[in-house]
Parts: structure tokens; sequence; C-alpha cells
């Protein structure tokens, strides 16, 4: 029930208990005094005996609003449940009916719902005559398509489940699933929907009846009260306050309580966030920069409010030189490079040093950062924007940061797309990225960092979403791109072997340190046994593939729950008792208590 | 080719909105004549009218008749009035297409900016004062019904402070009220789908690189988040605008606005079903259009949705 502390299911549920509670006890304590007629006191304003005045048979206004919560709380009940029951089996069909029918029925339920629903209502309402039959039906009837497009929506997600279609694959019919799966799987969201629909239909009656087409007298409703009262208030405005209220408290109530409710159950369980933010102190006070490093991280820290995933990471990557990241998800090594580019998302904050050309990182203008640090995302198909032409995505870098002119900032474009070996730059740089296949718009990527004078180039993951023989040609390109321009490079992945293929030199990250640095061409002889380890998991067309592939047991600690010792000792054969207690400092690349013999 | 596609559906489901509203006529349980004369009208009144009407022969010919007629705008007189419907619905249908054309078009600037703006107030967390306070405000605004938004400014603006004309439509003056009390719900609502949909678009890669490009904080939003943004709220969103025209009908009532809207309301409720049956088609068709434009909008605005382009 946590989420029923938020303010707007809180304030709902409290109007709609005072709306139930009169629906109660109105009729009993005011049913009489509503209907009293006073032929002395008509059509009266404000006075003592009357709070809210009198109507034009002399009958008192708050009475009659209060007496007539019932009547507008139960024509709304009606409302709803034609709604529901109508509704639900509507949008339950599709995933009952063959594929064509369900088409039909998608589409019409599509169709509807363009179609607004008041005027649905009145419509309805005219078929099934003016009157608080007719509005009942024609409100129910209104909300049908919206219901139905909803329950719809919802029986897809389920039916598209894992555990549906093995229930399929076990011969369940389709009724079956609807009925033993589907249905007690969207029950919660629908019943709060339903429980907001009850608050819109007290609305459109009310609005109906406000209209003259629900409610008749000697009926009266909250609806049928403000129709009689509107023409009067320009004189006494207070006459209509009563009728006006009850539907503002009442409909919104119902429509706050469900719509939040649902709201609330239908968002994932998300990650705690926004804490205070903790900055640690920084480390180990200004160090002498190696004045000739592009790069050169310093007791780098990241933390989220109170969770650290990166400890203190220290390295330095030489002008031309590739470095290479390695480690398993959620080593840190993807915040690592988020936090050199200064990019690290909220509430995230580094602490320690980071220099780039021997300047922090925060003291670099802008302009530089632009067009000096080159950064290549994971995934090619998120990191173009679709709206706008690939070219123009080069084209801004130069604009925004070299003062070139716009036709200057295309050529330079469909140039260094043509240096990253897109056949036709010039046509290509005119396609949207939907056009592009995945290997082209990683190069279109590179071809962007490529915008400015990059001197470093920093690479997360570049090929983990591509196919195999794309993978192999973006790394050449990466490579050639560092061997041409002389940039530098910092390539991140899990994969040892695409990093030791073509990094000088290797950085081993494990929960959020560096536990090995060594050149690439020394991982058969590394030290630390989660090194060795990697090595052992990671095949090539030297393994033997009769043998079953060497696996670490364990799982990598998360952030939250990293151990005082060294964070591999659980799963280390060579651990020692002092591998539990103490965290062993990197000396010389290597941080570990009983390395392996070299 | 993306927009003969748009234009085919647009027109099937204009003609099918036209056969909705002949079909309903003939949908009414009994006699619609003698609904619409009262039961106390003599037989042969009656008899009469149906004739006139046509209603006494074939149904396929009445389809016909009303089909052909319908074409050059002709729905047919008034039952009551015994106008014709079209001079009708001409003379009304200027004043509802002003409010509502108003209405959209500043739900929409207003709703744009501010939902950007909120989102990027309060992206990966943060400001979380400012994101309780717009989602309670427009969680309220988004529940309360037009009508009695209209009432309270009409009794405070109207009659206690007297600052604007309480009804009519007499130059802009008179269209402040009626436009706010239209515009607050649709526009608290797409201010939070515009800000749940540029929420969405900042934790995207493609933001974050144009973040590793350091563009200025104007490009960025206006020129990469803009068009995507408002590419999900239509999708999702454009919906709202055609409920703008239910809406209509209430505060057209309410500040007696020269409109369709009260025609129609007076249509229903003296079972004028020649008049209604008017209404249905032109709301219907402009419900469609309003769907026709935004998925226009959506054409123009998502280059997916485009056909590719050659070479």
């Amino acid at each position: 029930m946590r989420r029923m502390r938020t303010p707007s299911a809180l304030a709902g549920l409290s109007l709609v208990l005072l709306t139930l509670v009169f629906a109660v006890i109105g009729p009993w304590l005011w049913g009489e005094e509503a209907v009293r007629f006073d032929p002395l006191h008509t059509l009266e304003g404000h006075s003592s005996a009357h709070l809210l005045g009198t109507d034009d048979g002399g009958r008192d206004l708050l009475a009659r609003t209060l007496a007539a919560t019932r009547q507008s709380v139960w024509l709304a009940l009606l409302a709803t449940l034609i709604t529901t029951a109508v509704g639900v089996p509507l949008g339950a069909l599709p995933s009952v009916l063959g594929p064509r029918a369900a088409r039909f029925t998608a589409g019409l339920i599509d169709s509807l719902v363009a179609f607004p629903v008041l005027l649905l209502a009145m419509f309805a309402a005219l078929l099934a005559g003016a009157g608080a039959r007719g509005a009942v039906v024609g409100i129910g009837a209104a909300a049908v398509p919206g219901l139905a497009r909803l329950t719809r929506t919802l029986a897809d997600t389920v039916a598209t489940s894992d555990y549906v279609a093995a229930a399929r694959v076990l011969g369940a019919g389709r009724a079956a699933v609807l009925v033993r799966h589907v249905l007690p799987n969207i029950a919660e969201p629908l019943i709060l929907t339903v429980t907001a629909n009850l608050g819109y239909a007290l609305l459109g009656l009310a609005t109906l009846s406000l209209l003259g087409l629900g409610v008749q007298p000697p009926d009266y409703d909250w609806g049928r009260l403000l129709h009689d009262t509107l023409p009067r208030v320009y004189v006494d405005p207070e006459v209509v306050a009563g009728p006006a209220l009850a539907v503002a408290i009442a409909g919104t109530g119902f429509a706050l309580l469900g719509e939040s409710l649902a709201r609330a159950s239908a968002r994932a369980p998300s990650a705690p966030r926004g804490e205070p933010r903790t900055v640690l102190p920084p480390g180990c006070g200004p160090l002498p920069a190696a004045p000739d490093a592009v790069l050169e991280a310093r007791d780098l820290t990241v933390s989220f409010g109170g969770v650290t995933p990166v400890r203190g990471v220290s390295f330095s990557v030489a002008p031309g030189e590739l470095v290479g990241i390695v480690g398993e998800s959620g080593s840190g090594k993807s915040l690592t490079a988020l936090a050199v580019g200064g990019l690290l998302p909220h509430p995230g904050t580094a602490s320690g040093h980071v220099l780039l050309g021997g300047r922090p990182l925060e003291e670099v203008p802008r302009r530089e950062l632009g067009t000096r640090l080159a950064m290549v995302f994971q995934d090619p198909m998120a990191a173009l924007n679709p709206a706008l032409r690939v070219g123009s995505q080069l084209a801004e870098v130069a604009t925004t940061h070299l003062g070139a002119s716009r036709r200057e900032a295309w050529r330079r474009a469909a140039d260094r797309l043509g240096r990253v070996r897109l056949p036709d730059p010039e046509a290509q740089a005119r396609r949207y990225p939907h056009e592009f296949s995945g290997g082209m718009r990683q190069r279109a990527v590179i071809a962007m960092g490529l915008m400015g004078e990059p001197e470093l180039i920093v690479a997360d993951e570049p090929t983990t979403a591509l196919d195999v023989t794309v993978q192999k040609r973006v790394l050449e390109l990466l490579a050639e791109v560092n061997e041409t321009t002389g940039a530098a490079g910092l390539l991140i992945s899990h994969d040892l072997a695409v990093v030791s293929r073509h990094c000088g030199r290797v950085l081993v990250m494990y929960a959020g340190r560096i536990v090995e640095e060594l050149p690439s061409s020394e991982l058969r002889r590394a030290r630390h046994p989660y090194t060795r380890a990697l090595v052992a998991s990671s095949p090539d067309l030297k393994t033997d593939r009769s043998l079953p592939l060497a696996t670490i047991p364990g799982r990598q600690p998360a952030p939250a729950e990293v151990p005082d010792g060294c964070a591999f000792a659980p799963r280390c054969a060579r651990a020692l008792e002092r591998c539990r207690t103490d965290r062993p400092e990197p000396t010389a690349g290597l941080a570990c208590w009983n390395p392996e013999d070299a | 080719m993306f927009l003969l596609r748009r234009a085919f559906r647009f027109v099937l489901s204009l003609v099918l909105v036209v056969l909705a509203s002949f079909a309903m006529l003939h949908l009414i349980p009994g006699d619609p004549v003698r609904a619409a004369l009262g039961p106390t009208a003599p037989r042969e009144a009656v008899e009469q009218r149906r004739a006139e009407l046509g209603l006494d022969r074939p149904w396929p010919e009445q389809l016909r008749t009303y089909l052909e007629k319908a074409a050059t705008g002709d729905f047919g007189e008034s039952f009551l009035s015994r106008q014709p419907a079209g001079q009708v619905i001409g003379d009304r249908f200027p004043a509802t297409l002003q409010l509502v054309v108003v209405t959209m078009v500043l739900a929409l600037l207003v709703a744009v900016p501010l939902g950007m703006a909120m989102a990027a107030r309060t992206h990966g967390g943060r400001g979380r004062r400012s994101e309780l306070a717009f989602t309670s405000v427009t969680g309220g605004l988004s529940v309360i019904p037009e009508f009695l938004l209209a009432v309270a400014m009409i009794a405070l603006f109207g009659v206690v402070l007297r600052w604007l004309p309480v009804a009519g439509k007499d130059g802009a003056a008179s269209f402040v009220m009626p436009v706010l009390a239209l515009a607050a719900g649709p526009t608290a609502l797409l201010a939070r789908l515009v800000r749940m949909e540029t929420l969405r678009e900042l934790s995207s890669d493609y933001v974050r690189l144009a973040r590793a490009k350091r563009l200025p904080a104007v490009r960025l939003y206006l020129v990469h988040l803009l068009p995507n943004a408002l590419t999900a709220t239509l999708t999702t969103g454009g919906l709202l605008l055609t409920s703008l025209l239910g809406g209509s009908v209430v505060v057209e009532y309410v500040f007696q606005w020269p409109g369709l809207g009260g025609t129609t309301v007076e249509a229903i409720a003296g079972k004028d079903y020649a008049l209604a049956q008017a209404a249905v088609a032109v709301y219907g068709a402009v419900s469609l259009t309003v769907v026709f434009l935004v998925d226009v909008a959506l054409g123009l605005l998502d280059p997916r949705s485009r056909p590719r382009m050659l070479g």
C-alpha cells in the first residue's frame, strides 16, 4: 500500500470517502427538506435560513445538493457497469478470435476512440431518448471504446509474454488462455481504470443533465440542479456553488484515485533515486600530471547517492596510444568512460582528477571538448537522432564549434563520411539514420568524432550491438583512425579478445577497481587470478572445443555490497585469509596479495 | 504516397460517418416523426410529414437520396424550424471552429514548452518539488470538467470582478473565458505527455552523444529533442485535440456562444432529428479532419514514416 501515499491518491481517497458517506446519509437527512415547497421564498439568494439560496419552488438548494448525492453516484455506477460489461469483453475479444477477426475488432475500437466521448454520449442519449435512462446508456456506451482499447493493450502485453506462449505450446485453447492467464493478470489495472471511469461517468452525467439532456424533473441530480441554477449565476453566483462543488468533489475524487493508483501500478518498480548527493573528499590532492598524457585519471571515483560503482581508478593514456578497459558488466568500466567525458547522468558525481591534455576536465572549454574529445557509444541504432539527416548531425559540430558556414560544414561532413569508407558520402549525408545499417551508423558516429581534431576517442562497447563480421570492420576502422590521425583511444569492452587484438595496453576492472594493468602481449602471463580466469574463459581459434569452456564461479558483487578486502576474494581459488580483510593496493600494475607466478 | 494513403483513409472514414448519421435515424426505437411531432399530433399530419421526408420509401432508396443530397451539403430541413439544416450549420459552425482552433493552438503553445521545460528541470530525479507541483496541478486540471471551470470563472471574473463579458461572442475579450475553460484540461494532459516523452528522449543515446558534442542547450532542445518529443506526444496525444470538440459543446452552452454546440443540444432535446443528423456528420467530419491533420504533421516530423529518399 506504499503507493497510496502519493498526494493525489490520498486526496482522491478522501474525496471519494466523503462522497460515499453523503450518498448514504444524504437522502435520509435532507431528503424531505429538499422537496419541501415554500411559495413565499422562491428564487432567493444567500440568507441565514437558506445558505445557498432557494430554487423556483422555494426549495433549499443546499439540502437538494446533499440529497442529490445518492442519485448522482447511483447513475454513475450504472453507467460504469454498462461500460465495463461491454468494454472489457470487447477489448478481450481480439485475443480469443482468429487473426483476421481480431484485426477487424481492433480497427473498429481504434476508429471509435477517435470520436469525442461527450458527443458519442449525446448521440447515444438521442437514440435512447432524453432522460436519465438515455443519459446513463449514452455515458456508459461512450466510454466503451476507451476501456476496450485499454483492455486490448493490456491483454496484448500479457498474451505475448513467455508464460502464455508456454501455455499455448502445452495446448491450451485461446479461451482458456484468456480466462486462466490474461484476465487475472490485467485485473488490477482494469479495476483501477474502472474506478477512474466512475469519476468520468459522474462528470459526464452531470454534463448531460446540465445541457438538459439528462435527468428530467421532478427527479434531480447535481447536473440538473446546475441546469436550473445556471441562468441565475449572473445575479446570485452562490446558487450554483452547491451542485458545482459537489460535482467537483465527487468527480475529481474518483478520477484522481483511479488514475493515480493506475499510474502507480503501471510503473515498474524503479531503482532508488534522488538520494542526497554525497561528494567524496578528493583523494590525494592535486598531483603533478604527466605532461604528455592525453588523458590522465587520478583516483577517479564515481558515486550515485550512497552507492559507489567506481572506486579510486587511476590510469593514463599517452598520445596515439590505444588502451583497453575490460571487465564484466557492472564492473564500472562504462561509468569510467562517461566520467572521462564529463557526461555522468544525474545524480552521479565524480571526484578525484580527470586531466585532458594536462588540464582538469572542468577547466577545458566546451569548444575544445566538442572538437578534441570524441565519444562512440554501444548502440548505433540509438546513437543517431532519428529525426535529423545524418549530414546535419555531423555538420553541427563544425558550425557550433569551428565557426564554419553551413555549406562548409556539410562539405566537411561528406568528407569525413568518405574517410570512414561510406560509399557516395554526399548522398549518404542527406539520408536519415533509419536508412543506414547498424555498421554504417557506427561509422557515421566515428565520422562525427572526426569532425574536429580529436586527440582522444572514447569508445564504449562500440561493436557489442553489431554482427560479428561488421564488428571486425568497425574495429579496424577505429585502429586505422588511431593510426592516421594520431588520436589516442580508450576502448571499453567486455570482450577480452577484441581488446587484446587492437590495444597495446589493457586495464582489467573488477567491482569498480582496476585490478591489473598490463600490455596485451602479456595477457597469457597475467598475474591476477581474475585476469587469468578472464583469459581462460574467452575462447579463440586455438581453444580446444572438445573441452568445456572455463567459467568463473560466483558473481561480481554489486556496487553497494563490495566487501572490505579484495572484491574478488570470494570467487578466487588462491584467496588467503588476508584477502578477505585487507584490500590490496595496486603496485606495479597489480592489486593482489597472492598473484599467480609470471 | 504517404499523403495519398492517409487521404484515402480519411475519405473512407468520412463516408462511414455519413453512413452512420443516416443509420442513426433508423436506429431510433419507434417512429421518429411521431416522436418529433408529439403524441397528440393527428395521424394524417404524421403521415404527411413522413412522406415529405421520404421516410415512407424503401431504405436503399432513402440512402441513395441521402447520400446524393449530403454530397451537396443538403441535409434536409429542420423538423422544427423548417430551415434547411445545412444553412443552420453554415450559420453556426464558424463560431465553433474559431473557438476550437484558438483553443487547440493555445493548448499546443503552452503545453509543449511547459512540458519540455519541466522535463529539463526534473530529469534524472532532480527538482523533486517542481515535479510534485507540476504533477499535482496538471493532475487536478486534467480531471476538472470544462463546465465547472467555466461556471467558476463566470462567477469570479464576470460577476464579482466584472473584468470580462459573461456570455456571447463579441470581440477578443469574449474569447478569454471560453478558451481558458476549454483549454485547461487538454493543456494539462498534453503538458504531462510532453514531459514524459521528453524525459524518455533525454535518457536516449543520441542525446548523450549530442551532449558529448557539447552542443549548446538551445540546439540540443530545439533541434534534437523537439521533433522527437513532439512526434511521440502527438502519436499518443493527438486524440486529446478531438476531445476538445466534446468540451466545446458544453462551453458553448454555458457561455451562450453562438456556435454549433447549442444548436446541437437543442436539436437533441427537441428531437429535431434532421438537424441532429447533420450535426453528427459535421462533428464527425471535424474529428476526422483533426486526426488526419495530426497524421500528416506526424509524417512531416518523423522521417521514418516518409518514403525512402532516392540515391
